[in-house]
C-alpha cells in the first residue's frame, strides 16, 4: 500500500478557516437545557414508577379516597396552569422588549406559583393532622415524595423567578437574560406538564382505585 | 464536653470522641500514614510556594484540558486507595481458613469490600473515563473546549467532594458494611443506623451531581461545537463512544439520584419505601438501583471501545475496519443498555418468561460486541503493526475481554445463574471485563495521550513492565475465582472452613501482589519518564504517526487548542491533512475568545460536601447554613454576566512561533 497518491484534486484543499470561528455565547445553552430538563424529567419518572408500584399499598392506612380533596386539587391545578400561561405572556412581551409589562406579568406568574405552593402546603398540613404522614404507608410515602418533589421544584422556580427579576431590572433585556428567561420558561411549563401527570395519575386515577 | 449532653448534641450531632477508630489498629496506622504523607505534600507545596499557582491555574482553570488531567490524577490517586482495599481482602481471604479469624474483623472487613467496589467504580473508573474524555473530545473535534467551561470545572470538584467524603469515613466514623449497592433491608435505619450508609448515599449523591452535569456538557460540546466539516460520520470513534456514553450518563444517573434520595428518605424521615413493612418493597431498591446500575458499566467500558478504535487503527497503520459498523454497534449497546437490567437478580423470583426476555437481552448484547472485536481484529489484519505501549493494552484487551465476554454470556443463561449468583464466578466475571476492559482502556489511553498532553512520551520499560505485572496478575488474581465460584463459593465471605479452597485464595493473592507490582511500576514509569523528558521530548505534536485531530495541534496543545479552527473532509482529518501536503499556517493570527478562570465551581463544591458531612452525622446547624450558603454563592455567581476574555493576537503570535522555531530545531536534531 502507498499512500504517495494524492486524489487529483479541482482546487487548494482548505484545511482550517482563516477567520474565527465564532460560536455565538450561550449557543448550547438551550440544547444544554433541554438535555437538563429530560434528565429531571427522568428522577420524576422514578417518582412516578415508584409511584406506580407502591401506590396501592395502604398497608390498613388511609387510601386516596379518605385523602384527597379532588376540588381543592382542581383549584390547585388551575393556579400552576394559569401561571404558565401568565408566563407565556410575559415572553410575549419580552420579544416586544417591554420590560415594564414583562415584569408585571413574571410578578403575575410567581403570584400564582406561590398560590400553588401554599394551597399544596395546606393540604399536606391538613393530611398529616389527619395522621396521613408520609411514615404512614408506602402510598403515604411514595405520594408525598412525587408531589413533593414537584413542590420542590416549583419553590425553586419562584427563586429563580425572583433571581431573574431583579437581574432584567439592573441589566436590562440584554441577551443572556432573554436566554436565562427562555431556560426558566421551559423549566416553568415542564413542571406544569409534570403536575399533569400528577394531577391524572395519583389524583384523578387514584379516587378510582 | 464530649458527652451526650443537648448543646453537644446540637453542635456536633452524632459526632463523638467514640466515632474516631482509634481501637482499630489498621485504621490508626493508615491515617498516620496518610497523615504523614499529606502533611508532607502540603508542605512541599508551601514551601515551593505553589499554592497560589495550584489556585490560579489549576483549581480554577475552566480550560478542558487541565481539568482533564485533574481527573485523571483523582483517579489514581484513589486508585491505591482502592487497591489497598482489594489487597487487604485479598489477604484476609488467603489466611483465615483453618479456625483462623484472619486478621480483619467482620466490622472492618465488610467496610473493606464495600469501599473497594463504591471507591473502585465511582472515583476510579469514573474519573479515568471522564478524564480522557475531558481532554480529548474537544480536541478530536476541533473545538476550543467544551459547550459549558465553567460547568465543567464544579461538576470536577463535585467529583472531589463525594472523593473526599468516602476518604473521611475511613478516619472519621465508619464506611457501609452492606456492599457497594448497599442493598436494604439491610442498609435501612434499623440494620445500619450508623453513619456508614450516611457517607455512602451522601458521597454519591455530591458526585454524582458532578457526573450529570458533566454529562450534559460533554454531549452539547459533541453536538454542537464540532469543526466544519465534521459530520457525524466523520467523528472519530472514541468521539462517538464518548457521545454514547454521556448520554448513558445523563439518561441513568437521574435514576441513581432518585433511588438514593429514597433511600435517604427511609433513613432521615422513616417513609416506608424499602422497608418490609408497612408496604414498603426492597426488591423495588434493587429494580432501581440496576435500571442505573447496568448502563453504568457500559458508561464505563465504551469509552474504553473508542480508545481501542483509536489506537488499533493508529499503531496498524490502517484506517478503523468498519467505521459504520462500529458506530452502530455503539449506538445498539446502547440502547440496549437498558433492557437487561434484571440479570443481575435473576434468582429475585419474576418468574419464566421475566428471566427468559433479560437472559436473551443480555445474550444479544454480545452481537455488536463481538462485532467490535472483529473490526479490531480486521484493522490489524495486513497491517503494519507496531507493538508500542497502547498497542499491547489492547491485544491483552482483546484477549482478556472475550474470556470475561463469555463467562457474561454463561451468566446470561438463568438456570446457570442461579447456581452462580453472588458466587465468586461472578466476582471474577466482573473484575475479567472492568479490568479487562476498563482498566486496560485507561492505560492504553493514558500511554497513547500522554505525549499530547505533556510534550513527552511515558517511559517504554517501566510501561512494558507494568503492562506485564498487570496482565499476568490479573490472571493469577481472577481465574482462581472462576474456580471456587463453580465450585460454590459465594462472595464476600471472610472465613473459610474448607482446608481445599486455601490454595485458590492463596494464588490469587499472589495474583494481587503481582498487580501491585504493576500499579508500582505505572508509577515509577511516570516519575522516571518525567525525569528523562528530554530525552522522550516529542516536538512534533504527533509522536505516533496518527490520526485524528488532536494529533494536529501542538504538545501539549495551547490554551486555545487551534490557533485556527480546522476544516474536516474526511474521517481520520489528520491523516488526510498529512495525506495532501497540509502545511500549519504561520501567519494571518487573530484574537481568540475564551471563557475565564473562576474559583466559584471549588467554592460550591466545598460547600456541597459540608453539606453533605452535616447531614451525615445529623449536624443540622452545619448542613442548614451549608445550604443557604450554596444557594447564596450560587445565585451571585449568575450576576456575573463577564465570564470571557480575548487572548490577544499577539499572544497567540507568540505562542505560534515558539512551536515553530521547537518544530525547526527538533527537524534539524
Amino acid at each position: 500500500m502507498t499512500l504517495a497518491v494524492v486524489p487529483p484534486q479541482n482546487s487548494e484543499p482548505v484545511f482550517y478557516l482563516v477567520d474565527e470561528h465564532e460560536h455565538p455565547e450561550g449557543a448550547s445553552t438551550m440544547l444544554g437545557f433541554w438535555i437538563y430538563l429530560m434528565s429531571d424529567c427522568l428522577i420524576f419518572a422514578m417518582l412516578f414508577a415508584t409511584f406506580g408500584v407502591l401506590g396501592g399499598n395502604y398497608a390498613a392506612g388511609p387510601a386516596p379516597k379518605d385523602l384527597f380533596d379532588l376540588p381543592l386539587v382542581a383549584v390547585n391545578t388551575s393556579m400552576l396552569l394559569l401561571s404558565s400561561i401568565t408566563y407565556g405572556f410575559a415572553m410575549l412581551a419580552m420579544e416586544k422588549s417591554r420590560v415594564g409589562a414583562m415584569q408585571a406579568w413574571l410578578v403575575v406568574t410567581g403570584l400564582f406559583g406561590l398560590a400553588f405552593i401554599s394551597i399544596e402546603l395546606f393540604e399536606f398540613a391538613h393530611m398529616i393532622h389527619e395522621g396521613a404522614t408520609p411514615q404512614r404507608s408506602a402510598f403515604l410515602s411514595s405520594f408525598f415524595t412525587l408531589v413533593g418533589t414537584h413542590g420542590l421544584h416549583v419553590t425553586f422556580g419562584l427563586v429563580w423567578l425572583v433571581t431573574l427579576m431583579v437581574q432584567i431590572a439592573r441589566f436590562g433585556l440584554i441577551e443572556a437574560n432573554r436566554r436565562r428567561l427562555m431556560c426558566l420558561s421551559m423549566f416553568w411549563h415542564f413542571l406544569d406538564v409534570v403536575w399533569i401527570g400528577v394531577f391524572t395519575f395519583v389524583y384523578l386515577m387514584g379516587m378510582l382505585r | 464536653m464530649f458527652d451526650t449532653s443537648s448543646l453537644a448534641k446540637a453542635i456536633f450531632g452524632r459526632l463523638t470522641l467514640e466515632s474516631l477508630p482509634l481501637h482499630e489498629p489498621i485504621v490508626v496506622g493508615t491515617f498516620i500514614v496518610v497523615a504523614l504523607g499529606g502533611i508532607a505534600l502540603l508542605s512541599a507545596i508551601t514551601y515551593f510556594r505553589l499554592w497560589f499557582y495550584l489556585w490560579r491555574e489549576w483549581f480554577t482553570t475552566v480550560d478542558h484540558k487541565r481539568i482533564g488531567i485533574m481527573y485523571m490524577v483523582l483517579g489514581i490517586v484513589m486508585l491505591l486507595r482502592g487497591f489497598a482495599d482489594a489487597m487487604m481482602m485479598r489477604l484476609q481471604q488467603a489466611i483465615a481458613f483453618g479456625g483462623s479469624e484472619g486478621y480483619l474483623n467482620a466490622h472492618h472487613y465488610d467496610q473493606v469490600f464495600t469501599a473497594h467496589g463504591v471507591i473502585m467504580i465511582f472515583f476510579v473508573a469514573m474519573p479515568l473515563v471522564t478524564g480522557l474524555m475531558n481532554y480529548v473530545v474537544p480536541l478530536q473535534i476541533g473545538a476550543r473546549d467544551v459547550s459549558f467551561p465553567f460547568l465543567n470545572n464544579f461538576s470536577f470538584w463535585m467529583t472531589v467532594g463525594g472523593a473526599v467524603l468516602v476518604m473521611l469515613s475511613l478516619f472519621v466514623g465508619e464506611f457501609a458494611r452492606t456492599g457497594w449497592l448497599a442493598y436494604p433491608p439491610l442498609s435501612n435505619i434499623g440494620y445500619s443506623p450508623d453513619v456508614g450508609v450516611d457517607y455512602y448515599i451522601w458521597g454519591l449523591q455530591v458526585a454524582g451531581v458532578g457526573t450529570t452535569l458533566s454529562g450534559i456538557n460533554l454531549i452539547c460540546t459533541i453536538v454542537k461545537l464540532r469543526a466544519p466539516g465534521m459530520t457525524m460520520m466523520r467523528m472519530p470513534v472514541f468521539t462517538w463512544t464518548s457521545l454514547c456514553t454521556n448520554v448513558l450518563i445523563v439518561a441513568s444517573f437521574p435514576v441513581l439520584t432518585a433511588v438514593l434520595a429514597l433511600l435517604a428518605l427511609d433513613r432521615y424521615v422513616g417513609t416506608n419505601f424499602f422497608t418490609n413493612d408497612f408496604g414498603g418493597s426492597p426488591m423495588m431498591y434493587v429494580n432501581l438501583i440496576w435500571i442505573w446500575g447496568h448502563p453504568e458499566v457500559y458508561i464505563l467500558v465504551l469509552p474504553a471501545f473508542g480508545i481501542f478504535s483509536e489506537v488499533t487503527s493508529t499503531f496498524s497503520g490502517k484506517r478503523l475496519f468498519g467505521y459504520t459498523s462500529m458506530v452502530y454497534a455503539t449506538v445498539v449497546i446502547t440502547i440496549l443498555s437498558y433492557l437487561v437490567w434484571l440479570h443481575h437478580f435473576f434468582t429475585m423470583g419474576s418468574g419464566a418468561s421475566v428471566n427468559s426476555f433479560f437472559g436473551i437481552t443480555t445474550m444479544i448484547i454480545s452481537i455488536p460486541t463481538g462485532a467490535k472485536m472483529f473490526n479490531w481484529l480486521f484493522t490489524m489484519y495486513r497491517g503494519r503493526i507496531r507493538y508500542e505501549l497502547p498497542m499491547m493494552w489492547t491485544v491483552a484487551f482483546m484477549l482478556t475481554f472475550v474470556i470475561g465476554g463469555m463467562t457474561g454470556v454463561l451468566l446470561a443463561v438463568p438456570p446457570a445463574d442461579f447456581v452462580l449468583h453472588n458466587s465468586l464466578f461472578l466476582v471474577a466475571h466482573f473484575h475479567n471485563v472492568i479490568i479487562g476492559g476498563v482498566v486496560f482502556g485507561a492505560f492504553a489511553g493514558i500511554a497513547y495521550w500522554f505525549p499530547k498532553a505533556f510534550g513527552f512520551r511515558l517511559d517504554p520499560f517501566w510501561g512494558k513492565l507494568s503492562f506485564w505485572f498487570w496482565v499476568v496478575g490479573f490472571y493469577f488474581a481472577f481465574m482462581p475465582l472462576y474456580v471456587l465460584g463453580l465450585m460454590g463459593v459465594t462472595r464476600r465471605l471472610r472465613v473459610f472452613d474448607d482446608p481445599s479452597l486455601q490454595i485458590w485464595f492463596v494464588i490469587a493473592g499472589i495474583g494481587a501482589f503481582l498487580i501491585f507490582l504493576g500499579i508500582i511500576a505505572f508509577l515509577v514509569q511516570i516519575a522516571v519518564s518525567i525525569l528523562k523528558r528530554e530525552a522522550l521530548k516529542d516536538v512534533t505534536g504527533d509522536p505516533w504517526n496518527a490520526r485524528t485531530l488532536e494529533w494536529a495541534t501542538s504538545s501539549p496543545p495551547p490554551a486555545y487548542n487551534f490557533a485556527f479552527t480546522p476544516v474536516v473532509h474526511d474521517n481520520d482529518a489528520w491523516w488526510d491533512m498529512k495525506r495532501r501536503g497540509y502545511q500549519r499556517p504561520l501567519a494571518g493570527f487573530k484574537p481568540i475568545h475564551m471563557p475565564s478562570n473562576t474559583g466559584t465551581g471549588v467554592i460550591l463544591a466545598a460547600l456541597s460536601t459540608a453539606m453533605a458531612f452535616g447531614l451525615i452525622w445529623y449536624i443540622w446547624w452545619l448542613a442548614a447554613v451549608s445550604f443557604i450558603a450554596l444557594l447564596a454563592v450560587a445565585i451571585g455567581h449568575t450576576f456575573n454576566y463577564h465570564r470571557d476574555y480575548h487572548i490577544p493576537a499577539d499572544e497567540v503570535v507568540r505562542v505560534e512561533d515558539a512551536r515553530t522555531h521547537l518544530v525547526a530545531a527538533g527537524a534539524k536534531s
